[in-house]
């Protein structure tokens, strides 16, 4: 049976564990280890049938370049955004309601009645504000890095897709607390698509759910914010990850490549 | 970038990297901190902003005004500069869309293989123009007028409390919300309904009396506006009659 090896933490030594002096414990297995070892046989157990540690090991213990800063965390930090709003938005559709004449009450409820439900609904409209803000930090960041270059280009083309598809989630949820603010705004927004060339009058029945806003529009509203545009965003921040996992992160352009001391002695004896 | 470019980089960064943190704990402590920070301002803006819950939806009422999200404001401010109705497409899709096929293939167009900002004079310049313009548009959104005025000269004929009745049904226009469906002049959207910006060629003014009252489908009906406030009703009719 293959044995788990961790490698070796780069923390400091004083935090680093310490293999037992010979001589301690008198022999004797204590709970602690015993419970201990049972972890680290459910561990192997799931490797042995799934080989997640060396992909685990590729991802955690990846070095990331010399000079990377603060700059480098928005990427993760507008992550996080997006998983907050999956948590708020969660409890939100327990108590929304996406028909016409139930929306507003159901907002209504969860505003001034459920436990936390202004707090909530708070972190999720303002979560959206959060997430936009830092969408577009993260790309200037990306633009004036020049982080786009080769070889990222095709992770710079999946973040447009996702800038997107974030404002595609900001539109669509304005709609949802059905209020006249969200009714009036999201008529005009619809009625702006109408406008557009070729697929304009296209996409915009396919928002009302036919050639007036009625009934339907609101749970197809409430569809596309829940389900298709979320799976999406998912899929899509899986593959951006991935890829900058495998290409790395780019370091800082101003920090320049010194050569290894050693290749330069080499270099000057040949 | 050519060949040679791509080497080059390559082998310069695999240096870095070789020169640089394990991601785990270096990178996770900083990501972590980033993701605490942006929890707690999302929690603060929650608990000290809140989240409105304005009236009920109500597809009756002619005279609200839409208002986007505020990120939405700089798209909202070039639909209400551009206001020949031949270029309304143009702003509202065109020029968005023209952006966006610009920003997909940046890493197409922009092939040079220098990354420093102070040495992409073009680039860096392109970037801070599209931010500051953005950051301008968005201000003047959120400070834009009510989009339901009328801005029209009057007639130079009006005088005295002819001028004042046709001011005061300006505003009666307005606030009623006839530009939600109709264009006068530089205002308005071109339909459902007619354009009323030579209405009163078309129609005496107590026929336009007799339409408001009495409208086509979708129209609503001003007749309660006719009963409860008739001076405003008079200086609609007013306003509408001196359009020619």
């Amino acid at each position: 049976m293959p044995r788990l090896k961790f490698p070796a933490p780069p923390i400091p030594p004083a935090f680093q564990p310490k293999p037992k002096r010979p001589g301690t414990g008198n022999g004797k297995v204590k709970p602690a280890d015993q419970a201990a070892e049972a972890g680290i046989h459910v561990v192997d157990w799931i490797d042995e049938r799934t080989s997640l540690s060396g992909g685990l090991r590729w991802l955690m213990f990846r070095k990331v370049p010399r000079g990377t800063n603060w700059f480098y965390t928005l990427g993760s930090a507008t992550l996080f955004a997006f998983l907050s709003q999956a948590v708020t938005g969660v409890f939100l559709a327990m108590f929304y309601d996406p028909s016409a004449t139930h929306a507003y009450e159901s907002v209504r409820y969860i505003t001034n009645e459920a436990f936390l439900g202004q707090f909530v609904r708070g972190m999720h409209r303002w979560g959206s504000t959060v997430m936009v803000i830092l969408v577009f930090l993260h790309m200037a960041r990306t633009f004036f890095f020049g982080a786009y270059k080769y070889p990222r280009e095709l992770n710079w083309v999946i973040g447009v897709v996702l800038l997107i598809l974030t404002m595609t989630m900001a539109f669509t949820g304005y709609l949802l607390p059905f209020d006249q603010r969200s009714y009036w705004a999201t008529i005009v927004g619809v009625n702006i698509n109408g406008t557009g060339p070729l697929i304009g009058p296209y996409l915009s029945d396919f928002l009302r759910a036919g050639p007036e806003f009625g009934a339907l529009t609101l749970s197809r509203f409430y569809s596309i914010h829940m389900l298709l545009v979320p799976g999406l965003i998912a899929a899509l921040i899986g593959a951006h990850l991935y890829l900058v996992a495998k290409l790395g992160t780019t370091a800082p352009p101003w920090i320049e490549a010194e050569e290894d001391p050693a290749a330069e002695l080499h270099k000057a004896e040949v | 970038m050519n060949q040679r470019e791509k080497e080059r980089y390559l082998r310069d960064y695999a240096i870095l990297k070789s020169q640089g943190k394990p991601f785990f704990p270096y990178a996770v402590a900083k990501d972590s901190a980033m993701a605490a920070l942006v929890l707690a301002v999302i929690i603060t803006l929650s608990i000290v902003l809140g989240a409105e819950l304005g009236p009920k939806a109500d597809p009756t009422t002619t005279t609200y005004v839409p208002r986007p999200e505020w990120y939405f404001f700089f798209l909202f401010e070039v639909l209400r500069v551009v206001r020949p109705p031949e270029f309304v497409p143009f702003a509202t899709i065109g020029v968005p869309t023209l952006c966006m096929i610009l920003l997909f293939l940046l890493p197409f167009y922009d092939r040079s293989p220098e990354r420093r900002p102070e040495r992409r004079p073009i680039a860096t310049a392109a970037g801070i123009i599209t931010i500051a313009a953005m950051a301008y548009l968005t201000y003047m959104g959120a400070n834009a007028g009510s989009p339901n005025a009328v801005d029209m000269k009057p007639p130079s004929s009006l005088t005295g409390a002819a001028l004042t009745q046709w001011n005061a049904g300006r505003l009666v226009v307005g606030q009623s919300g006839c530009l939600a469906c109709h264009r006068i002049g530089e205002n308005g959207n071109d339909g459902p309904g007619p354009q009323l910006t030579h209405v009163a060629s078309r129609l005496p003014a107590a026929a336009i009396a007799q339409t408001l009252r009495n409208p086509t489908a979708p129209m609503p009906s001003f007749q309660s506006l006719a009963d409860s406030q008739p001076e405003k009703f008079r200086n609609l009719v007013a306003f509408l009659g001196q359009l020619r």
